[in-house]
């Protein structure tokens, strides 16, 4: 296969950049890995904003004590929209659509191994959150309890409770296509000599991911399945008056919820893990740790569902284990934190925007970790339970980790697909004034949880209003930020005049940069050679 | 003028206070950094295991971080640094895997000890029932020292939040006070009042959708959930007004059920409890002269 076939030469030269003519053939009816994933990561950031618009309408009305702008009504629709929105509208598919772009160039193959299912799995999501969304023009408005929907305060809902179950499953039904999708390419599509010892850690972490997606996808969809039923056929799955039990809900949808968690952060182990060494100059510390770490997550995912509902009721027993199998987590996570620094230490390091976004996501995203660690002390938990402490813990995972290593990642391989530089003193800017700005925003929510201010609230007592009134200040900051990245990628793609070389970054390694900048239309036609030596993580022989 | 400087001057000292000492402040105070160590026994062992985990993780952090931040600082290509390519040691990924094992075990121990104490609701002296509404708290006192009660009321927001806090009321939140306390959305009508030093069962569940009550100073919060009954207990050490609100979204008004625990000295609990059962009974009995006569007028 290697050897390279002349009349498989002549196809590259010849249809390499050849693209669909017509808006509708080239995007709508489009089966290319990297136009699709093009679609994933548009998506994505129009939800972000969407998403972020409605966080800013909570720090808003938490700005000050007293409702000043929305009834609570309204603001516990904000909160229940914003997570919803945020999760499966811009961090899954961001990650998607990165997995779309990258994996095919980073493996050597031509494109995914399932075009058209490809493009069904995009092109679904629109669809699924122009329903979400349309929920809050409805008589009675969108979904208002939480995006965790527990019984029975979720199924007190009016028509909003169908919309967001069949959206659900609509997103549901993506996700899995793009997890078959994403698995059936890495195990089939590999060019030859890549073995799997030697695929970048993003295609590690996504392949792991992607498992993770199958597996607990569909227990969501059974979870909403049954409050569906529960609420117009009569069942009484989690209605306790019928003989059911809420609690159960609880456990089922924590099942899908925990590895959840993980999906949205295992590609980010991914990307950082490629954007450290690059900057650094020097192989990826622990290639094989740095796997099993991911693995060894992934696998604990399944069995500390609990944590998250330690105030619940549960016996003895149950919560000692939920809590120890939760510490146990942080031992693949420490290693993975040890081995980035590990990497760092003696390269030859430069702070380019994605090595600033990557180092800004270890330090913020070990603070989460931090946080995540007291949260399992289940004594500790009973305390911090439902409080802006939690709000606090997951907001540094989410954003500083999974928002942040998806920037990172823009900014790094946005070069490869436009072919030109974005500009370097704005994405400084940007991600000054992020980092700046998210702890402000999110490092005194630590503070509010631990004086007593539950989550979920549209007003407080008086002794929550200083710290409140500075997460606001650090949310309106921060989110007008998002406005400059929004800024800085328009530019590099439409307006940059500064040509990106085929490596763009001095010490990037990989088959990506192997390939001109901005990538061609179809790339590797002809299964590229593998030199293990010029993959990121150096020597794979350990 | 005057007041508002006097306002900034105590909440100054409040912050001074917050930062000394989190024991002054039972109930949130401005500027509060820390969970308070509470007012109970199980309370101060909750603040020793979060304390204990908060260190932990400074002293992590402080290893980790420095080390990061001497290698951005070192080993930067502008000073001329060259990239080694080493990319294994094993003493030190055995050492980073081992040392956290031993760190998790010393947190896990006292954390373990103490839920076996949490979970022992056994041995009390009086036992309340909680159950959840929207969007207020049952109380029912449902024995003390074996003798039954029938003493049972509602406990729902003050008069004074709940006017304050609709939009656009135009009244200063930080003019609703209880007391001394600015206790906005922190105050009930009627509080659930208990004795001092006296080990008190809860048991805890709902009537429509999911609840958890939580006074941040007995160090604990349980989910009050319809179908099911929870417990935990308590025991006050020291007479005080404890204040707490509802933890787990329940609708619209999740932030506007609070709950407040008065805590008495025991002799004066007795006599507030022969007061209740008196008027209880008295009202039972007006209501059964009375019941007959909508029947009539219907």
């Amino acid at each position: 296969m290697a050897a390279v076939n002349p009349a498989l030469d002549h196809d590259v030269h010849d249809h390499g950049d050849h693209k669909p003519e017509g808006f509708l053939d080239r995007w709508l009816f489009t089966t290319n890995h990297k136009d699709i994933g093009t679609l994933y990561l548009v998506f994505s950031l129009i939800m972000f904003l969407i998403g972020g618009s409605f966080a800013m309408v909570i720090r808003a009305e938490l700005f000050q004590p007293g409702l000043q702008l929305v009834q609570p009504e309204f603001f516990n629709q904000m909160t229940t929209m914003h997570a919803l929105v945020m999760i499966f509208g811009a961090v899954m598919p961001a990650f998607v659509g990165l997995g779309n772009w990258m994996i095919p160039l980073m493996i050597g193959a031509p494109d995914m191994a399932l075009p058209r299912m490809n493009n069904w799995s995009f092109w679904i999501l629109p669809f699924a959150f122009l329903m979400l969304l349309s929920t809050m023009f409805m008589p009675g408005g969108g979904p208002q309890g939480g995006w965790t929907m527990y019984p029975p305060l979720a199924l007190e809902g009016g028509l909003n409770v169908a919309f967001m179950i069949f959206s659900i499953h609509m997103m549901g039904i993506s996700s899995i296509m793009g997890a078959i999708n994403i698995i059936a390419t890495i195990l089939n599509m590999r060019a030859p000599g890549m073995d799997l010892l030697r695929m970048p850690v993003f295609v590690w972490s996504w392949l792991i991911t992607a498992f993770l997606l199958i597996a607990v996808m569909p227990v969501l969809a059974g979870a909403v399945t049954m409050l569906l039923t529960d609420k117009y056929f009569g069942t009484s799955f989690f209605n306790a008056a019928g003989g059911g039990d809420p609690v159960m809900y609880q456990h089922i949808f924590w099942f899908f919820g925990h590895p959840e968690v993980y999906i949205m952060i295992l590609p980010a182990f991914g990307i950082v893990s490629e954007i450290i060494p690059t900057f650094s100059r020097k192989p990826l510390f622990g290639y094989q740790a740095m796997i099993y770490a991911i693995a060894s997550i992934a696998f604990l995912s399944f069995i500390v569902w609990a944590h998250h509902m330690f105030s619940v009721g549960m016996p003895l027993g149950g919560e000692l284990f939920f809590m120890y199998a939760t510490m146990l987590i942080a031992i693949p996570t420490g290693v993975k934190v040890f081995n980035w620094v590990s990497t760092m230490w003696e390269g030859s390091i430069t702070f380019e925007v994605p090595m600033l976004f990557a180092v800004a996501f270890v330090i913020l995203f070990t603070i989460g970790g931090f946080s995540g660690v007291m949260c399992a002390i289940v004594p500790a938990d009973f305390q911090y339970q439902d409080t802006y402490f939690v709000v606090a813990h997951f907001h540094y995972v989410l954003v500083t980790g999974a928002v942040f290593a998806i920037m990172a990642s823009v900014y790094y391989w946005l070069p490869k697909w436009s072919g030109h530089m974005h500009s370097e003193k704005w994405g400084k800017i940007h991600f000054w004034s992020s980092v700046i700005s998210v702890n402000v925003l999110f490092f005194p929510q630590h503070f509010l949880g631990l004086a007593g201010m539950p989550r979920r609230i549209p007003d407080y007592n008086v002794a929550f209003a200083d710290f409140n009134m500075i997460s606001s200040i650090g949310g309106f900051w921060f989110g007008a930020s998002q406005l400059i990245f929004v800024g800085v990628v328009i530019h590099a793609v439409y307006y940059s005049r500064q040509k990106a070389t085929m490596q763009v970054w001095e010490g990037a390694r990989g088959l990506e940069w192997t390939v001109p900048s901005p990538a061609p239309h179809h790339t590797f036609t002809v299964p590229p050679l593998i030199d293990a030596s010029k993959l990121a993580h150096g020597d794979v022989t350990h | 003028m005057i007041s508002s400087g006097v306002r900034r001057a105590r909440r100054a000292c409040a912050v001074v206070a917050s930062l000394a000492s989190a024991a002054a402040s039972a109930n949130p105070v401005p500027w509060q950094l820390n969970m308070s160590p509470g007012v109970t026994s199980i309370s101060e062992r909750v603040h020793g295991v979060h304390m204990l985990a908060f260190w932990v993780c400074v002293g992590i952090g402080v290893v980790v971080f420095s080390a990061m931040i001497y290698a951005m600082f070192r080993f930067r290509k502008s000073k001329g640094a060259v990239a080694q390519s080493w990319s294994h040691n094993t003493m030190m990924e055995a050492i980073w895997t081992i040392i956290p094992v031993i760190i998790l075990i010393v947190m896990a121990w006292p954390a373990t000890r103490l839920l076996v104490d949490m979970a022992n609701v056994e041995n009390a002296d009086m036992t309340i029932k909680v159950t959840g509404y929207q969007w207020k708290w049952r109380y029912e006192y449902v024995d003390y020292y074996k003798k039954p009660s029938t003493v049972n009321f509602i406990s729902s927001l003050d008069a004074d939040s709940a006017r304050t806090r609709q939009l656009g009321s135009g009244i200063d939140p930080r003019t609703v006070m209880d007391g001394d306390y600015p206790a906005y959305l922190l105050n009930v009508d009627k509080p659930l009042v208990l004795p001092v030093g006296v080990k008190v069962r809860f048991v805890i569940t709902a009537d429509d959708v999911i609840h958890s009550w939580w006074v941040p100073t007995l160090g604990w919060k349980q989910d009050a959930i319809p179908g099911i009954i929870n417990s935990n207990w308590t025991q006050i050490d020291k007479p005080g007004t404890y204040r707490g609100q509802c933890a787990e979204l329940c609708g619209k008004d999740h932030g506007f059920m609070p709950i407040v625990v008065k805590a008495v000295p025991k002799a004066e609990f007795e006599q507030w409890l022969a007061t209740q059962e008196a008027e209880a009974a008295a009202r039972a009995a007006a209501t059964a002269q009375v019941a007959p006569a909508p029947a009539a007028q219907g």
